[in-house]
């Protein structure tokens, strides 16, 4: 007969095996994450679970803003209602030559066969807090796939373009900042036009791979160039802060800062994309090595 | 024969510690985490130190698993790669449980250098996972954020053993 300890000293698995089985499925799990994107529905799960603490998280904070907005005194609103009257007003003159701007366009568009921007409808959204990871660049917004939220669209604040949506949950959507690491925006340069990708930097842009006499001065500003239907043209995204060009490399060293205040606001508003976009050309088949080629060489004799 | 000075120090007999407290506590410090920051470096991981805690004090209740799902929670609340929290707490509570036979014979401080190094230990993990991944260096506040949870180790031995505390009737014939 066997003998078992007790119930008392029962203790479970070793600690070390405990440790090697979840350190093993932690990998596992990164792995499949950060190489396969497998893993969202799961993602998607705890973050259900987390939903309420987070929203419980940030509920001081909106407390306190609500309070806030609600003591705000007499003067401070007639300021602002009167810094808003006059900036309606200029606008609304702006808008009125712009909508015959764009009626001309229009027409000029449909008289060269081009392609109309189509408007497209945006969505306001309220970020709920900036991710706490030092790596990324990130922020939530309190949206998800129930107020219409896809991944993909561009986000933008009243200034220019501050990232782009590229996780959503049910109730909330991941934003990555155009500083993070990983992302990338196709802009251009407003004075010639030139064509580059602005890739994050922490805190900054960078515009890798520009030619070391590339035409780029201080203070350029780089808009949406539009070109991959993600982002409406024309947008402010970063003005060029220091053009290093050393005969060493063959490229520039272009930083930039971010136009938007990726840092500063809470209301953003998400772009839907566009509609009607003309699917990706399919990536020509590789070309193949000739078969029959190989095959003969493999069937000749060996040399003797 | 020299005397260490922590010989002499008595030992309380602690409550036994409620699992609701324990439970509550966690999720505690993982609201915490998840309270809207905005972008700083070097942010104490208030999760991490109650589950280093715990893994101290009750390496029975609180251990590697418990730690792994709480870092799973921790990284669908904020983003991460899936799996970055959940091993390196998963780490962290186990050095945390060998620890705890011996950690609880130091006075505070010494303890809350030991968790330092615990806590740094897990950071050096998540930035090691995190350069493999891709990222870049965050800099060297980042490390900040284990130094001042370490220094709040004092504040938690209060706080989170105060259910466990026993009004104190001091009898000089009887010392526990």
């Amino acid at each position: 007969m066997e003998l078992h300890p007790p119930p008392f000293f029962h203790r479970g698995p070793a600690p070390l095996v405990r440790l090697t089985f979840f350190a093993a499925l932690a990998v596992l799990m990164m792995v499949l994450d950060a190489r396969f994107q497998y893993l969202e529905t799961v993602r998607s799960g705890f973050a259900v679970v987390v939903y309420p603490l987070q929203r419980a998280a940030t509920a001081p904070m909106d407390a306190f803003n609500a309070i806030a907005g609600y003591f705000s005194s007499q003067t401070t609103l007639q300021r602002e209602n009167d810094a808003l009257r006059t900036k309606v007003l200029q606008s609304s003159r702006d808008l009125l030559t712009l909508e015959s701007l764009a009626l001309e366009n229009d027409n000029l568009r449909r008289l060269l066969d081009a392609r109309t921007n189509a408007p497209r409808t945006a969505t306001m959204a309220e970020i709920l807090y900036a991710g706490r990871d030092p790596f990324s660049r990130k922020v939530v917004i309190d949206k998800g796939t129930g107020g219409d939220i896809r991944a993909g669209q561009a986000v933008m604040d009243d200034t220019g373009i501050v990232g782009q949506v590229t996780r959503v949950f049910p109730m909330l959507a991941e934003v990555t900042l155009i500083t993070d690491k990983e992302q990338a925006t196709p802009v251009q340069v407003v004075r010639n036009g030139l064509r580059a990708i602005a890739y994050g930097d922490g805190a900054t842009l960078d515009l890798r791979f520009m030619a070391a006499n590339a035409d780029i001065q201080n203070g350029d500003i780089l808009v949406t160039s539009g070109i991959d239907g993600t982002y409406p043209p024309g947008l402010p995204v970063a003005k060029v802060a220091r053009v290093e060009r050393d005969q060493a490399y063959a490229f520039a060293k272009i930083q930039c800062v971010p136009i938007a205040g990726t840092d500063k606001h809470r209301q953003v508003l998400v772009l839907a994309q566009q509609a009607d976009l003309p699917p990706p050309p399919a990536a020509a088949p590789p070309e193949r090595p000739d078969k029959t080629a190989k095959r003969a060489r493999g069937r000749a004799p060996p040399e003797r | 024969m020299p005397t260490t000075y922590y010989e002499a120090r008595p030992q309380r007999i602690l409550l036994p510690a409620n699992p609701l407290f324990i439970g509550f506590t966690l999720f505690g410090g993982l609201l915490a985490n998840l309270l809207p920051w905005q972008s700083v470096t070097g942010l104490p991981d208030l999760l991490a130190l109650v589950l280093v805690f715990w893994s101290v004090h009750q390496p029975r209740r609180v251990s590697v698993g418990v730690a792994w799902m709480f870092g799973l929670l921790m990284d669908a609340g904020n983003g991460t790669l899936l799996g970055q929290h959940a091993l390196a707490y998963a780490v962290m509570a186990f050095a945390a449980n060998a620890l705890s036979r011996r950690l609880l014979w130091f006075p505070v401080w010494p303890q809350a250098l030991q968790v330092f190094l615990v806590l740094l230990g897990t950071q050096v993990l998540m930035l090691g996972v995190r350069m493999i991944a891709g990222s870049p260096f965050p800099g060297v506040l980042y490390f900040a954020g284990s130094f001042i949870a370490a220094a709040l180790w004092p504040l938690a031995n209060i706080v989170l053993l105060a259910p466990q505390r026993r009004p104190e009737s001091v009898d000089e014939n009887r010392p526990i």
